[in-house]
Parts: C-alpha cells; sequence; structure tokens
C-alpha cells in the first residue's frame, strides 16, 4: 500500500512539472499563432487539444494513430484520476458468438452483480448497467417491478430480474445513432466509440431494455476503485456527455475470461459462452431448457436468455 | 460583388433603424438572447446535469420544442403552394415573408438541438464526407440532411427575390421557381422525417402509431396559419406594407379546415389508446389521466385540448372569426393548444414510463426554459430584424436608386 501511494505520489508531482512546462508551450504557441499552436511538435495535453477535437471515427484509426491516443489517454487518466491504466483494443474473435443465460430460479436479488459490474467498468457510482428488478410472483408485467427494493433478499412471494444490455442482433439502438458511433461487431457485442457519440441521446430512446446510460455530469469513481484494465470501446473512464452501456466486459471476456457480474454472482444464475461451441454451457441451455427473451414482439433478437429451472 | 456587399449593409443598416418602440423591442429580445446565452454557458461548462433531464426522461424542453417548430418551418408551404401552384397574386407579395419564417425556424430548430446535445464541438461527425453520417438507417440523420436542404432552399428563394427588386430587376423564373417547387417537398419532409424519428422507435409505444405523421402535419397547417395571420396583423399595423385581406382570409379558412381535423385525428388516437386499455397504453393513460398518483401532464394536456376546442368554435363561426380582435385570440389559443399539445404532450410521455416501467417525471428547470426563450428570442429577434429589410424592399425604400436616408 505504502510503496502504491508514494509511486501515486511521485507520478503526480513529475505531471505537476510537466503540466506546468506545456502550459508554457502552450501559451507560446498561442502568441506565434494558432496554426503554429496546433501543429507544434510539443502539444499540450490539456483541455481540447486539435488531435482529439479531429479524432477520426474508431473504424478509420490506423494501429500508429490507435497507439498515439491511448497513450494520450492513459496519460489523462493519469492526471485527472492518479492512477496509471492500460488502454487496450481486443477485436472480436473468430468462430466466437457471445450468449448470456440467466437462470432466474436461482437469482435471489442480492445484487452482487451489480456492485461488481460498477467497479469492473469503472461507471459513475449513481447507477449501474445491470438493473435488478424485484417483480411480484404471479405475473411478468415489467411495470410492476421495482428497482428501488431493500432489506434481506429474497423476499416472500417475490423473484428477481436482472436486465442489462440484450446485445441484440437486431438493436435498434445502432439503426438509430445518426454519426454510427455505435455498431454491432463480429461476435455480437454492440460497442460505442465514446469519442465519436456526439450525445444526442437518440439511442437511448430506442432501446426497449433501458441498457444505455448518458452521462449527465463527469462520472465520479473512487480513485482507489479505478480499474486499470481497461478497454478502449468499453470500460475505459468515459467523458462527460456520451452514452456508455453494457459490453459483456469485453475487454474480459475477449481474452477468454467471464463477464465480472457472473463472476460475482454468488448463487450460480449466471451462465456466459459462446454459443457456436455446442459443448458450451449456454449452447446446451438453450438447446434443453425453456428460454424465452424479454419483449420478443419488438423483434430485436436479444442475446440475453432468461430460463426458470 | 461590390454592389451585394453594399445591399447587405443598407439591409443591416435598416434594420437596426427604428422607433424608439421598434429598439425597445429589440433590446428586449436581447435581453433573453443574453440570459440563455449565459444558461447555456452552465450547461457546457458542468455538463447537462444541470438539466432535470435523467436517463429515464433523456429529452425534455429541447426537444419538445424542436418538434413545434418544425412545425412552423413547414408552414411556409400554405403560401408557397397556391402561390406558385394557383397563381394567387396577393399571396405572390407575402410568400417572402412566409419564407423568411421557414428559414428562421430551422435554424431554430437547428439550435434546440445543438444546445441539447452533450458534444456540440462534434458537430462535423454530421457532416457529408469528413464525418460519417448514418445513412440510410438513422432517421436523425435523414433530418440532419432535409434540414439543412430545407434551410438553404429557404434562404436562397428570398435572398434572390429581395435582391432582384432591390436592383429593380425582373427575378428570373429559372432561379427560384424550380427550387420553389423543391422546397415545397421539402417542407413535408421536415415534418414528416421528424415525427418517423419517433414512430420508427418500436420500443416507445406512445410514439409507435402511424398517425403520427398526418396529426403533425395537420397541426403545423393549424399553428402555422395562427402565426402567419399575427405576423401580418402585426406587419400591417406598424409599417406601409400593405397585406390584402383576402390573405387573411385565406389563411383563415385554412385553419377552418385543419382546426377541426386535428381535433378528429387527436380523437382518433385518444379513442385508440384509451379504450382497448392495453399495456401498452401507460403513456398516454399517464398523460391523461395520471399513472399510479402520478398526473403532472394532466392539467396541461387538458387545457391544451380545451384551447384547441375553443379555436375550433370561433373560427368555424364566420361572424366571430372576421373581427380581428377574436381571430388573434383565436390565433394565440391555437398556438398556444399545439405547442403544449405537440412538444410536452408527445415527447414527456414517450419517455414515462421507462421500458422497465419506472416512472420518473420530468418538469424542466430555469436554466432549461432560459436556454429555450433563448433560442426563441434569437429566432424572434433575427426574424425581426429580417423582415424589417424585407419589407422596406418590397415598398421600394430599400432600392439601388433610392439613396439612403
Amino acid at each position: 500500500m505504502t510503496t502504491d501511494r508514494s509511486k501515486r505520489n511521485k507520478l503526480f508531482l513529475e505531471k505537476k512539472l510537466e503540466e506546468k512546462i506545456e502550459r508554457r508551450t502552450f501559451l507560446k504557441g498561442l502568441a506565434t499563432g494558432l496554426g503554429l499552436a496546433l501543429f507544434s511538435p510539443e502539444k499540450t495535453a490539456n483541455a481540447l487539444s486539435f488531435d482529439e477535437f479531429w479524432q477520426k471515427h474508431y473504424k478509420e484509426l490506423t494501429p500508429e494513430d490507435k497507439k498515439r491516443i491511448f497513450e494520450r489517454i492513459e496519460k489523462q487518466t493519469l492526471e485527472r484520476h492518479h492512477t496509471e491504466v492500460k488502454i487496450s483494443d481486443h477485436r472480436p474473435m473468430d468462430g466466437v458468438e457471445f450468449v448470456y443465460c440467466l437462470n432466474l430460479s436461482k437469482c435471489n436479488g442480492n445484487r452482487k452483480c451489480v456492485e461488481a459490474c460498477q467497479k469492473e467498468n469503472n461507471t459513475d457510482r449513481s447507477f449501474s448497467y445491470i438493473k435488478v428488478l424485484e417483480m411480484e410472483n404471479g405475473g411478468f408485467n415489467l411495470e410492476k417491478g421495482t428497482t428501488h427494493y431493500l432489506g434481506p433478499v429474497p423476499k416472500e412471494g417475490k423473484f428477481y430480474l436482472p436486465v442489462q444490455c440484450n446485445q441484440c442482433d437486431n438493436p435498434p439502438c445502432v439503426k438509430a445513432c445518426p454519426v454510427a458511433a455505435t455498431w454491432k461487431e463480429k461476435d455480437g457485442i454492440v460497442v460505442i466509440d465514446y469519442d465519436w457519440c456526439i450525445g444526442c441521446r437518440y439511442c437511448q430512446a430506442a432501446c426497449p431494455y433501458e441498457a444505455r446510460h448518458f452521462n449527465f455530469r463527469t462520472p465520479e469513481i473512487p480513485e482507489n476503485e479505478i480499474n486499470p484494465d481497461q478497454g478502449y470501446l468499453s470500460n475505459r473512464i468515459r467523458p462527460r456527455g456520451v452514452v456508455e452501456k453494457c459490453t459483456f466486459c469485453l475487454h474480459r471476456t475477449r481474452v477468454g475470461k467471464l463477464p465480472a457480474c457472473l463472476e460475482a454472482c454468488p448463487t450460480g444464475a449466471r451462465k456466459f459462452g459462446n454459443i457456436l461451441d455446442p459443448e458450451s454451457d449456454v449452447a446446451k441451455i438453450i438447446k434443453n431448457e425453456r428460454v424465452f427473451v424479454l419483449k420478443e414482439e419488438l423483434n430485436t433478437l436479444p442475446r440475453f436468455y432468461y430460463f426458470f429451472s | 460583388m461590390k454592389n451585394y456587399l453594399i445591399y447587405w449593409q443598407r439591409m443591416v443598416a435598416c434594420s437596426l433603424k427604428g422607433s424608439v418602440w421598434y429598439r425597445l423591442w429589440l433590446l428586449f429580445l436581447t435581453a433573453f438572447v443574453l440570459w440563455g446565452a449565459f444558461n447555456y454557458y452552465h450547461h457546457l461548462k458542468y455538463g447537462l446535469i444541470t438539466t432535470n433531464m435523467s436517463d429515464a426522461v433523456s429529452w425534455g424542453i429541447g426537444i419538445a420544442n424542436f418538434v413545434f417548430f418544425v412545425g412552423i418551418a413547414a408552414t411556409a408551404v400554405i403560401l408557397v403552394f397556391p402561390a406558385y401552384i394557383f397563381k394567387r397574386e396577393d399571396l405572390k407579395s407575402v410568400v417572402i415573408i412566409g419564407e423568411l419564417l421557414a428559414f428562421i425556424a430551422i435554424m431554430m430548430c437547428l439550435l434546440f438541438i445543438f444546445t441539447d446535445i452533450g458534444h456540440p464541438e462534434r458537430f462535423w461527425h454530421l457532416l457529408p464526407v469528413i464525418g460519417r453520417l448514418n445513412i440510410p438507417n438513422s432517421l436523425l440523420a435523414w433530418d440532419v440532411i432535409v434540414f439543412n436542404v430545407y434551410l438553404v432552399l429557404n434562404l436562397h428563394i428570398p435572398g434572390y427575390l429581395l435582391y432582384q427588386k432591390y436592383r429593380g430587376k425582373p427575378a428570373k423564373k429559372i432561379f427560384y421557381l424550380p427550387l420553389t417547387w423543391i422546397s415545397i417537398f421539402f417542407a413535408i419532409s421536415i415534418h414528416t422525417v421528424t415525427a418517423f424519428l419517433l414512430v420508427g422507435l418500436g420500443a416507445r409505444y406512445f410514439w409507435n402509431t402511424s398517425i403520427l405523421a398526418p396529426r403533425f402535419l395537420i397541426s403545423a397547417f393549424a399553428s402555422g396559419p395562427a402565426l402567419l395571420i399575427i405576423i401580418f396583423l402585426v406587419l400591417s399595423h406598424f409599417t406601409t406594407l400593405k397585406i390584402q385581406s383576402s390573405i387573411i382570409d385565406y389563411l383563415r379558412k385554412v385553419m377552418m379546415v385543419t382546426l377541426p381535423v386535428n381535433l378528429f385525428l387527436f380523437l382518433c388516437e385518444f379513442f385508440k389508446e384509451i379504450y382497448p386499455n392495453t399495456l401498452h397504453a401507460a403513456s398516454a393513460q399517464y398523460l391523461f389521466f395520471g399513472l399510479d398518483g402520478h398526473n403532472m401532464l394532466t392539467k396541461w394536456i387538458w387545457s391544451a385540448v380545451f384551447m384547441n376546442c375553443v379555436a375550433t368554435v370561433l373560427i368555424l363561426i364566420p361572424k366571430w372569426s372576421k373581427q380581428n380582435k377574436i381571430l388573434i385570440a383565436c390565433c394565440v389559443l391555437t398556438i398556444v393548444g399545439i405547442w403544449i399539445e405537440k412538444g410536452m404532450g408527445l415527447i414527456f410521455p414517450g419517455f414515462i414510463p421507462t421500458p422497465l416501467g419506472e416512472i420518473v417525471e420530468y418538469s424542466p428547470n430555469l436554466g432549461e426554459i432560459a436556454v429555450s426563450l433563448g433560442v426563441t428570442a434569437l429566432g424572434a429577434l433575427i426574424f425581426t430584424l429580417m423582415t424589417k429589410a424585407a419589407v422596406w424592399v418590397l415598398t421600394d425604400k430599400l432600392a439601388h436608386n433610392v439613396p439612403p436616408q
């Protein structure tokens, strides 16, 4: 712990010194004309740089662009959150399509998944990608459910329905986005380029599962809880004014790990895997159990299945 | 080129001159613009957390006003169509005012969106070639296209006609007539695409209804003429521009058709939602009667219905609606009624309850109201200035051979 802190202090000091120099360079640049400032080799890391303003869409970035951008984000995270992080960019694997299955007979509403998700994904602590609805036995009307339940769980006469991004195969949010800042990847995960999103929130209106969150404020994350393993398209700390959502923890799952919510679940209700692999848990569940999806009539073709078993 | 710059210089000079009341009016509007700008600065500095919007109700008063003013923009067609297709000469003399109004309304719509998004500095992502417009999938992308085309058309057509008038030269049909016909198509398009933007969301049952586009157009053709009547009456009172009574009469007759039809379409929608009483009608239940004790919008929507009903009765009795005072009252009721019905009565309940059944109510805070008022005031300000110059050109007070006063 102590070494950690001294290391952080040292970095912070170094950063402050660096910042001073940069600011001076920037002012000088401004004085010698905007053009010079914008194209000068020593660019400022503060405010919105030329590079950030004109940053291209993720799909148009070259490997060199990515390297430069990731370095910049790492540097900014160090400055703003005093934490050393690593930005990764794991691409979908061939022959893999992810699917989530959730056993509603097992889920008891303990919300460990919610907590784990917040920490894993560096989200503002005022919300979570996962909403757990406490539902009345005897019906499936979502309007009768509530996310604001308190006290020990499970309660008599209730069952619990966790809802997160369904990673639809026919995603209404992707169709809605006017600037194509969100798209479906080969392994079925719907991602967002946070640096391309204009923050119009049309995708939020389009989503039938309330999966999307808009950063009305700069995300507030306790500094000692920042997860340093960050994916560019998933859990890196989001800027203010953009939309975010669950990405099936792609920075974990694309390297063979399980999503954080699944690992945190003490009941074993959650199953995750590759639907193209007939030996996987999810393939067996879909084959053998009576599974269903939420709001099937909307034809969004979710990759998130529920079952009672 | 030099002459053109002089023409602009003279227009600007003319638009700023006027009586004390005129200048006070400009000052009054400017105050609201500044108040709005100050509040928008707050939005920029601290993020949209300064508003009352939330993940549940993610669009607020900005989008509500946007939808209303799209209707105002589409209204120009009410003048353009008969003027150029049926060759009504009386309307031709004022069609420019209608086109300027359309231009201003579109500009306001774009500002309502611009002030509402999280990253306005990324607007260039919407531009062709350098940006990445999601065509043909996104209705919002289509909206961007039709809006900008309509904006340019409504800037070019009155701009060209006024300049020719200023120079004392006849306007060449080839330079404006084909574009005018295209603008009729785009006037319908902007409102249809905006309706489709909402209709296309399968997740929002309240908006996902085929009657929305026709309702949008009909309500636009009621609120638009109402606003035009007020503008024309003001112009004929304060300026030397002659507004023939046949023009007011024509607009009144348009409203005699659209106001009752608007009520009828409202009734169709109301019946379809409320009578079957399915779970999909939760938003309508919330809007009209309240849901689980939440009823913030009910008083608004019923006062809107009341205003529309009164306006309909007033307009349908010629003995009354031919009196200017009653006509103005009727127009004001129409504008306010449709503003409520189409703005907050349509946008807010679309989000309530949320897709997972939670009820989060929304009403704008002072900052949001200030930004919306600021945008409206900016529109009114620019419209005033442009109309002032346009009226002077139309009445030959501002022309190339008339020396500056």
